[in-house]
């Protein structure tokens, strides 16, 4: 069933850094057709426990059923919603453009120093670009890029914590 | 110096978990383990197909409140096991299963007999955990009985690969006991908040037309005794799921019936008019709501759940308390009490609201029409509630002849009744009435089944011969696969596709050719007879087949997605006109 998409949360989660961990997240997505937008998954300053962050989508109700069902699994630890909080929200970026003409590799310069994004591999007639910044950064980069023609691209999916100045994500 | 194979370490941790019975089947990967069962003091009950392991399990534990265990080989074993599982997933009932499972090494290589159960299971499943290292099985049995009856009642999944279970390690008895389970991810909250109990014991009490809607929350808790404390202190009606058949008696006054799709006029009616809708470990299934908006929709909501996620899942919630049932009734009918001091007066209202209720039940009972020409499956059931005085074990198999059963059985008491409620799995009942005997071998119990789903299971006559079972299983024979004929005479013009059972086994044959006792009723008046000799037999199972009228229906109906007072009545012979009660 297409359900319509509604306000993006970020929700971030500790969870055991165990086999079967992270099957059982997913699989709570499928099975009650939520929808995730993205998922990242890493270590944390604590080797038995991997941090996600998930952008999801729907109503109140949706998410708050979410937050609880994550909240029941066994192996995760912590649960928290970022959506709307004071904090950090970063998606990495790598693209490969070509830039077969002159005029595509000035394009593709100016951009990428307006962005900030790094030039990190170079060939005949492609640039590969890395950029860091939130969602709507990227997203305003790819879509000024895309005339010069996306070979390839990939992202990260957001990763987020809260500012320092308002005590910790998961307390 | 106490060193142990993984298959000793296993069989020690259960009898040391207090396992009396596990029920299971044999193969390749886990002969170690029944090398070692064979001298313990666990009786292992040898089913006829795993499917029967799992329910066997399950119904042992809803009928003792114990953790079920069951036992399988890996591969086909695991996956015979699945439809089990998830009847007890879906139902939270706590069941331990274990499997086996190829050695570590060849895992992944599409070994003989490899089946991801862990994947396989991990959505039928509370928790599961697949043993890689000998040194980790104890934990992990121990965890495993911890999560199966702790909180929310669940299933465990135990995957046990034939290396880990050949290999040695140290075991101590006094270790195992006195280790503490630490899930720092699982904290399941038992107490109520206090402040929400406050709230919600003065909605009860400052309430006009309050209802009590029970589920199987209550009898995993145990909470019954404080329901119907709580009801009678205030005069309020109570209803309950399938699932809670038997958490108040039938005959109790305050008793409205299991509502629903196939429920009460008397309990739709009061949940339709409500003011109050006190909720107590159930969760709003669809088959008990009917259209969720017009569910208790003139009604403040309390909703007390042990697991947070079911509070608000389905029906918004005014008052939700996360809590063990009976913890948190305790604590509610305290507050009552000294509430009730405050504001004695309003006792009156709320008892001619209970009248109204019992007024209800009284115009419009569970009824259908009497007949000494054929046989009324609903006849049967009234006459077996009658022989056994309403104190039998009673399991069901799905179908017209479950709702018949929830209808028409005048059930005494609460871990009584053992049904599919949730998954709805056809060859439950039978299974589940091994399993029920197994744990209460003195009891009565009798699968109300169909002659649709008895035959699901019914190898497991061989079983219940071998271990002397005397459980009754009544088949309500309408030759047809009643509920869903039912559905397509109501919804699909009688257009009977694939439902008439034109084959059939002679029952009693089958019984005999197994060693059971077979019967049969073709009228109404062998009804009697047949189930009085069934009752006498105490050594071995009996199969009565009944041969009813074949298109009989089960009313009350809600029409899926109308409204529960929506719901079609049964024709009554005296039309009375329903007066506005209150
Ligand atoms: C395993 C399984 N398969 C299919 C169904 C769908 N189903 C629900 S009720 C029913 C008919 C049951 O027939 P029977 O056992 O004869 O009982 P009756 O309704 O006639 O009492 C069926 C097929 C089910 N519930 N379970």
């Amino acid at each position: 069933m297409e359900k319509a998409c509604y306000k993006k949360h970020i929700i971030t989660v500790l969870v055991e850094n165990k086999p079967g961990a992270l099957a059982r997240i997913v699989e709570l997505f499928t099975a009650r057709g939520y929808n995730i937008e993205s998922l990242n998954v890493g270590e944390t300053e604590d080797k038995t426990l991997s941090r996600l962050t998930l952008v999801v989508c729907g109503d109140e109700k949706v998410i708050e059923q979410i937050v609880k069902q994550l909240r029941k699994l066994i192996d995760v630890v912590k649960v928290r919603d970022l959506t709307g909080k004071p904090c950090l929200d970063r998606e990495l970026l790598i693209v490969r453009v070509n830039v077969d003409t002159k005029d595509k590799k000035d394009e593709a310069k100016r951009l990428s120093e307006i962005f900030g994004a790094q030039i990190v591999d170079v060939s005949h007639d492609e640039y590969t670009l890395e950029l860091t910044g939130d969602e709507a950064q990227l997203d305003a980069f790819i879509e000024l890029i895309k005339p010069l023609g996306i070979v390839e691209m990939a992202r990260t999916g957001r990763v987020a914590m809260l500012r320092s100045l308002y005590g910790k994500t998961f307390d | 110096m106490p060193k142990m194979s993984g298959a000793e370490i296993f069989v020690r941790a259960l009898e040391l978990e207090g396992v009396k019975h596990i029920f299971g089947y044999p193969g390749g990967a886990v002969l170690d383990i029944y090398d070692k069962l064979k001298f313990s003091d666990i009786d292992h009950i040898l089913v006829r197909h795993e499917q029967a392991a799992a329910m066997a399990a399950d119904a042992y534990a809803r009928v003792t409140g114990k953790v079920g265990v069951c036992l399988a080989t890996s591969g086909p074993g695991a996956t015979n096991l699945v439809t089990g599982l998830a009847v007890a997933h879906m139902d939270s009932i706590p069941v331990v299963a274990f499997t086996g499972q190829v050695p570590t090494y060849m895992i992944g290589n599409d070994a003989f007999q490899e089946v991801d159960t862990t994947g396989i299971t991990r959505p039928i499943s509370k928790y599961n955990f697949l043993v890689k290292k000998i040194d980790e099985l104890a934990d992990t049995i121990k965890k495993a009985f911890y999560l199966a009856r702790s909180g929310r009642p669940g299933v465990v999944v135990v995957d046990l690969p034939k290396d880990v279970i050949r290999e040695i390690t140290e075991f101590f008895d006094k270790e195992y006991k006195n280790k503490k389970v630490e899930i720092r991810g699982y904290k399941p909250n038992l107490k109520g908040h206090i402040g929400q109990i406050k709230k919600a014991a003065k909605e009860l009490v400052l309430s006009a037309k309050p209802v009590l809607y029970v589920g199987g929350g209550v009898i995993a808790s145990e909470a019954w005794d404080e329901v119907r404390e709580l009801s009678e202190l205030l005069n309020i009606p109570v209803t309950t799921t399938l699932m809670a058949l038997g958490a108040i008696p039938y005959d109790h006054p305050n008793y409205l019936y299991m509502l629903g799709m196939h429920g009460s006029y008397a309990a739709n009616m009061a949940i339709t008019e409500c003011d109050l809708l006190f909720a107590v470990g159930a969760r709003f299934d669809d088959r008990v709501t009917g259209k969720l908006e017009e569910f208790a929709p003139y009604a403040t909501v309390v909703h007390i759940d042990v697991d947070p996620a079911e509070i608000g899942k389905n029906k918004k919630v005014d008052i939700p308390i996360v809590g063990d049932a009976k913890l948190v009734l305790r604590e509610l009918i305290k507050e009552v009490k000294k509430l009730l001091k405050k504001y004695p007066e309003t006792q009156e209202i709320r008892k001619k609201w209970l009248k109204a209720t019992q007024r209800w039940k009284e115009m419009y009972p569970f009824y259908y029409e009497p007949s000494d020409r054929v046989i009324k499956p609903q006849y049967v059931v009234e006459k077996l509630s009658e022989l056994t005085n309403g104190e039998a074990i009673i399991t069901t198999e799905v179908g017209q002849n479950q709702m018949w059963a929830a209808q028409f059985y005048r059930l005494k008491k609460p871990r009584h009744f053992l049904s599919s409620g949730g998954l709805g799995a056809m060859g439950y009942g039978f299974p589940a009435a091994i399993g029920a005997q197994v744990a209460k071998p003195e009891a009565t119990v009798i699968d109300i089944a169909g002659d649709g789903s008895i035959q699901m299971n019914i190898q497991e006559l061989a079983t219940a011969v071998q271990y002397n079972l005397p459980v009754k299983i009544a088949i309500l024979n309408n030759g047809f696969l009643g509920m869903v004929r039912q559905w397509q005479g109501m919804f699909y013009d009688k257009n009977y596709s694939n439902v008439c059972l034109s084959v059939q086994p002679d029952f009693v044959k089958l019984a005999e050719s197994y060693g059971a006792v077979g019967l049969r009723a073709e009228k109404p008046e062998e009804v009697e007879e047949v189930i009085k000799e069934a009752l006498s037999i105490k050594d071995k199972p009996v199969v009565m087949d009944f041969i009813c009228d074949r298109e009989e229906d089960v009313l009350p109906f809600v029409p899926p997605g109308m409204a529960l007072k929506d719901m079609v009545l049964p024709k009554y012979k005296k039309k009375k006109a329903i007066k506005k009660v209150v």
